[in-house]
C-alpha cells in the first residue's frame, strides 16, 4: 500500500478566470487572467517556477496540442511543461502531476493550468469530437447528455423510482446550483431558476432538459503547489493541504461485461474508497464538509451522491430533495454553482472546483462562504457512464 | 429437380398512408386523388435495398446462425448502394457466410430478382437469394404512390424442398417500357397503353407458356399466379390471355405495400408458398425487357419462415407525415444543422481489419471461462480473468438482447430525431452500447426485448459512401409473448 500523498504538497497559490461565453478571450487570455490571479495569491515571480502541467481537451478548436500554447502564453521560463488530457477529468491530471511532481522532489514549485475554449463552434452544446477510425463505425450516434440520461433509466429501473420523482429530484439539483452560482461573481449562469422551468423546460436527452445540463463554457484556472515547508518559508501560514488525489479508470469492464447496472459510476467508487482511506476518512458522510462534484448533468451528481459513498444506495434522490447538499444542508455541494453554473470549460473544470474548495478552506469565499470547513473533496470525471476516467481528490487544513 | 428449401420477406414497417400524399400533392397533382387508398411500405432512413434483402434471407435462414451449408449467393436489386463494390459481399459479411462462396450481383432490369433465382436453381448446390428494392420517385408522380419498398429470399437447394421447380421460360427484347441512367436518379417511363399492349401482353405470355411447357403443365393446372404490375387488373389479362384460371390470379399487394420493384415477384412468390397447400402449382413471372417465368409445385414440406410476408405486413405502423417520407429519400433539402457537418468518412482498412465485427456483429468467447464480449480483443474483459488469446468468435446478430439503459436524444444529429440508443444486453453474456431504430418516443423503456437488425449506420454524401452495422429494434414478437404471459 502506498503512503499516499496527504499532508506532502500545500497550495500556493490558485487562479480562475471569469467562466462564461468569453466571446472577448482566446485560450491565451483565459490562460493568463487565470495565471496572474494565482502568482499573485502564491506571491512567487515565474523564475521560482519549476515545472508546469497544462490541461486542456479539445485541441482542434481549443488552444492546440503539446505544452508550448501554456508556455508561449504565460511566456514562462523554458521550465519543462506537460500537457495532459483526460476527457473532462484533464483539469484534475495536471493538478495531479504538478502535486505528484513536488512530492517526488522533482519540483519545489509547480504550476498546473487548464484551460477550454469551448465558445468557437457556431452551435451550443460540446463540439463534435473527432472519433478515430473504428468507434464511428460502431458506437451510437450520441451525444454527451444522451448517455449521462441513460443513468436515470437504469437507475429508475433498479431502485424503483417513478419517473415523477426522479425528474423532481434532478430538478432540484439545478436548482439549489442556480441558487447557488447566482452567489458567485466568476460563474456563467448567475440566476436563480425554480423547479417549475427546470421540470418544464425543453428536452434535450430523455429525461434531461435544458436545465439538467451544464453550461458550455469557456474558462481557465491554475493552481501553484510546493512543500509545506517551503510555503512556510514563504511567510504562509494556515495552509491548505492535498489529502487525497486519486484516480480511477474504466477498463471495459461496465461497458463490454454484464457486471454493471448501468445505474452508477463504478470508477468513482473505486476512487471515492481509495481517496477517503489516503485521507485518513471513515465517515464521509459527517466528515467531508463540503464537495464539488461533476455534475456534468443533473442525474451525474445525483448518483455521485451516492457514489462518493454519502448517501446511501437508493437514497440519494431523497437526500436531494431533502436539501441535504443544500447551501445550508449537511454537505453543501457545487456551493460555488458547479459544472450547472460556474461553467464547464473542459481542460479548467477540475482546477476549478479546487479554487472554490481552497477559498473556503481559506474562508475567502465571500457571500458564499461556509463556515470552519475542514475537508473540501472534488469529484472530477471525464467520458460516460458505460466507460470514464474518475479523479476524486480531497484537500484541507494542514494537520486536519 | 432443385427446389426452394426456404423462404423468408421483409416490408420495413413504416406504411405511408397514400392519402396523406395525394392531399399533400392535390394543388400540383389532382388527377392523383383517386389513386389516395391504401397505404405503400416506406422504407426508414436507414434502410435500403441491401438492408431489406438482408432481413429477408434472415427470415429465410433461421436463427440458426451456423450458415456454413450455404455455397452461393445472388443479391439482386436495381437499386444496390454500390454500383462497383460487389454488394452481394456485404451481404454475405453481414449474414457470416463462408469465404468461400460464390457471390454475385443480379441486376439492370425489373425481372432481375426472378433471374437470379431461376440461376441459382439451374446452377446446383445450396444457393441464398437475397432480392431488396428501394426505389424512389419524383414528387407527385404517378411512382411515388405505386412504389413500395421491400424484399425477399429464397434458399435454394438439389432436393424440391418447399417447392420443386418445374419449369423456367425467359424471354429477352429491348423493350424500353422505361429506364433509369447511370446518375442514380428516377424512372423515365413511356406511354402505359403502349407499355401494356405491345409490351407485357405480348412478351410475358411466352415466358409463361414455355415454363409451363418445360414442367409439362397446361395453364389451368395453375392454383397460385404471381405476376406484379402497378396496372389495374394486369394478371387478371394474362391469365385471361393465357389460360390460367382466374381465381389462381394472386392479390399483388398494391394495396398493403405497393409494388417493390425486382423483389415483387419474389415476394408475390414467397406470399404464395406461404398459402399454398401440397400439391399446389405456383406460376410466377415478371416483366422486365422481356420476362422470367417459373414455375413450381408446393410441397408442404420444408422450412416456413417466422415471419414471411404476413408476418412483415403485418408488422405495420401507419405513417401520415409525407415530408417525412421526402426527408428519407432524400428529396428536400432540409437544415440538419451544424452537428451533421461532420466528415463521415470510412477509413477502409478499418472497416477491413474489424469487417466480422462491423458488418457480422461478430464479437468474442473465452475458451477458458465461456465469457462472451464485444468486441473480440487479445485481452478477456472477464474480472480477475484477463486471459490472453483466448477468444473464439461468437456471433450476436441473432441472440435475444434487452435494454438496460437508454435515452432519447435530442441534440445530436439524427435523421429521425430524438436518436435512441442505449446499452443493449444479450442473452448468454455480452453487451453492446448501440443505435436503436424503429422507434418513437415513449416506445423504449428498461427491459425492452430487442432484436438485432442491419442497417445503414452513416451516409457519407460526399464520396458516395454507405457505412452499413447494427441496430437494436423492439422484438415486437417477444413483446407480444411476453403480454400474452402477463395477461395469463
Amino acid at each position: 500500500m502506498p503512503q499516499g500523498i496527504r499532508d506532502k504538497v500545500a497550495i500556493l497559490g490558485m487562479g480562475c478566470s471569469k467562466f462564461g461565453e468569453r466571446w472577448d478571450a482566446g485560450p491565451d487570455d483565459l490562460m493568463v487572467e487565470a495565471y496572474l490571479e494565482a502568482m499573485q495569491d502564491a506571491g512567487v515571480e515565474p523564475t521560482q517556477l519549476d515545472a508546469a502541467w497544462f490541461s486542456t481537451h479539445i485541441d482542434e478548436i481549443g488552444s492546440g496540442k503539446g505544452g508550448t500554447p501554456l508556455s508561449i502564453a504565460l511566456r514562462l521560463p523554458n521550465i519543462a511543461v506537460t500537457r495532459v488530457e483526460n476527457f473532462c477529468a484533464s483539469g484534475s491530471e495536471a493538478f495531479r502531476g504538478a502535486v505528484y511532481a513536488v512530492a517526488a522532489g522533482a519540483a519545489d514549485i509547480a504550476l498546473a493550468v487548464g484551460v477550454e475554449k469551448l465558445k468557437d463552434t457556431g452551435y451550443g452544446g460540446l463540439p463534435v469530437a473527432n472519433p478515430g477510425t473504428l468507434n464511428p463505425q460502431v458506437m451510437p450516434n450520441g451525444s454527451a447528455p444522451g448517455n449521462f440520461a441513460q443513468l436515470a433509466s437504469a437507475y429508475r429501473a433498479k431502485h424503483g423510482v417513478s419517473k415523477d420523482d426522479l425528474k423532481r429530484a434532478i430538478a432540484h439539483v439545478s436548482v439549489k446550483s442556480h441558487a447557488n452560482g447566482a452567489k458567485n461573481p466568476k460563474a456563467h449562469l448567475r440566476k436563480p431558476i425554480t423547479a417549475e422551468q427546470a421540470l418544464n423546460a425543453p428536452l434535450i436527452a430523455e429525461p434531461l432538459g435544458l436545465f439538467d445540463c451544464c453550461g458550455v463554457s469557456d474558462g481557465a484556472a491554475a493552481a501553484i503547489v510546493t512543500t509545506p515547508e517551503i510555503a512556510r518559508s514563504l511567510g504562509k501560514h494556515d495552509l491548505v493541504t492535498v489529502k487525497a488525489l486519486q484516480l480511477s479508470v474504466s477498463n471495459g469492464y461496465e461497458s463490454q461485461y454484464n457486471g454493471w447496472d448501468g445505474s452508477h459510476f463504478h470508477t468513482a467508487r473505486i476512487a471515492a474508497g481509495k481517496a477517503y482511506k489516503e485521507a485518513g476518512i471513515e465517515r464521509p458522510r459527517e466528515q467531508i464538509s463540503m464537495m464539488e462534484v461533476h455534475d456534468c448533468f443533473s442525474i451525474t451528481e445525483l448518483v455521485t451522491m451516492e457514489d462518493l459513498f454519502i448517501s446511501p444506495e437508493g437514497q440519494g434522490w431523497r437526500d436531494v430533495l431533502n436539501g441535504f447538499y443544500d447551501a445550508d444542508g449537511g454537505v453543501p455541494c457545487q456551493i460555488d454553482g458547479g459544472l450547472k453554473c460556474f461553467g464547464h470549460p473542459i481542460g479548467a473544470s477540475g482546477l476549478r472546483m479546487l479554487y472554490e474548495m481552497y477559498l473556503q478552506l481559506q474562508g475567502r469565499a465571500g457571500e458564499r462562504q461556509l463556515s470552519n470547513p475542514v475537508f473540501g473533496m472534488t469529484h472530477n470525471l471525464g467520458g460516460a457512464p458505460a466507460s470514464n476516467v474518475c479523479s476524486v481528490a480531497i484537500i484541507g487544513q494542514e494537520g486536519a | 429437380m432443385a427446389g426452394i428449401a426456404a423462404w423468408g420477406a421483409y416490408a420495413p414497417r413504416l406504411r405511408l398512408s397514400r392519402k396523406a400524399v395525394t392531399e399533400a400533392n392535390a394543388w400540383v397533382a389532382p388527377n392523383l386523388k383517386a389513386k389516395g387508398k391504401g397505404e405503400r411500405s416506406m422504407a426508414n432512413w436507414d434502410e435500403d435495398a441491401l438492408t431489406m434483402a438482408v432481413e429477408a434471407a434472415r427470415d429465410a435462414l433461421g436463427p440458426d446462425d451456423d450458415r456454413s451449408h450455404i455455397d452461393s449467393l445472388y443479391f439482386a436489386s436495381t437499386t444496390a448502394p454500390f454500383a462497383d463494390r460487389l454488394n452481394a459481399g456485404i451481404v454475405s459479411a453481414a449474414l457470416t457466410l463462408e469465404k468461400s462462396i460464390a457471390a454475385s450481383d443480379v441486376t439492370g432490369s425489373q425481372r432481375c430478382g426472378l433471374t437470379a433465382l431461376g440461376q441459382a436453381l439451374a446452377a446446383g448446390g445450396t444457393a441464398l437469394v437475397a432480392v431488396g428494392e428501394h426505389r424512389k420517385a419524383r414528387v407527385a408522380s404517378v411512382q411515388e404512390l405505386d412504389f413500395g419498398d421491400g424484399a425477399a429470399a429464397f434458399v435454394v437447394t438439389g432436393g424440391p424442398g418447399a417447392a420443386e421447380l418445374l419449369g423456367r421460360g425467359s424471354v429477352t427484347d429491348d423493350f424500353v417500357d422505361h429506364f433509369r441512367g447511370d446518375d442514380g436518379g428516377f424512372d423515365y417511363y413511356w406511354e402505359e397503353r403502349w407499355i401494356r399492349d405491345e409490351g407485357i401482353v405480348k412478351l410475358v405470355p411466352p415466358a409463361i407458356r414455355r415454363a409451363l411447357e418445360v414442367a409439362g403443365l397446361s395453364p389451368s393446372d395453375v392454383d397460385h399466379f404471381c405476376f406484379p404490375s402497378t396496372f389495374a387488373g394486369m394478371a387478371a389479362t394474362l391469365a385471361r390471355a393465357i389460360g390460367i384460371r382466374s381465381e389462381a390470379v394472386r392479390d399483388n399487394l398494391a394495396a398493403v405495400m405497393g409494388e417493390a420493384g425486382c423483389a415483387h415477384g419474389p415476394i408475390m412468390l414467397a406470399h404464395a408458398l406461404e398459402e399454398a397447400t401440397a400439391g399446389e402449382i405456383i406460376l410466377v413471372a415478371q416483366f422486365g425487357q422481356g420476362a422470367e417465368a417459373l414455375a413450381f409445385r408446393a410441397t408442404g414440406a420444408g422450412r416456413r419462415p417466422a415471419r414471411g410476408v404476413s408476418g412483415a405486413l403485418a408488422d405495420r405502423k401507419e405513417e401520415t407525415n409525407y415530408l417525412k417520407f421526402l426527408a428519407f429519400n432524400g428529396l428536400v433539402e432540409w437544415d440538419k444543422g451544424m452537428r451533421a457537418e461532420k466528415d463521415n468518412k470510412t477509413a477502409l482498412t478499418t472497416l477491413y481489419r474489424n469487417e466480422d465485427m462491423i458488418l457480422g456483429l461478430v464479437g468474442g468467447r473465452c475458451r477458458e471461462t465461456g465469457v462472451v464480449q464485444f468486441p473480440r480483443t487479445r485481452i478477456s474483459v472477464a474480472p480477475n480473468n484477463p486471459a490472453v488469446d483466448t477468444q473464439e468468435p461468437y456471433k450476436f446478430a441473432e441472440r435475444r438482447a434487452s435494454l438496460l439503459s437508454y435515452s432519447a436524444d435530442y441534440l445530436t444529429f439524427s435523421m429521425a430525431p430524438p436518436n435512441h440508443y442505449g446499452m443493449v444486453v444479450f442473452d448468454g453474456g455480452g453487451r453492446i452500447m448501440m443505435d436503436i431504430t424503429d422507434v418513437a418516443p415513449g416506445d423504449v423503456e428498461t427491459g425492452l426485448p430487442v432484436r438485432m437488425v442491419f442497417r445503414i449506420k452513416e451516409i457519407d454524401e460526399k464520396r458516395g459512401f454507405v457505412r452499413y452495422f447494427w441496430k437494436a429494434a423492439p422484438d415486437r414478437a417477444a413483446i407480444a409473448s411476453q403480454a400474452v404471459q402477463a395477461a395469463e
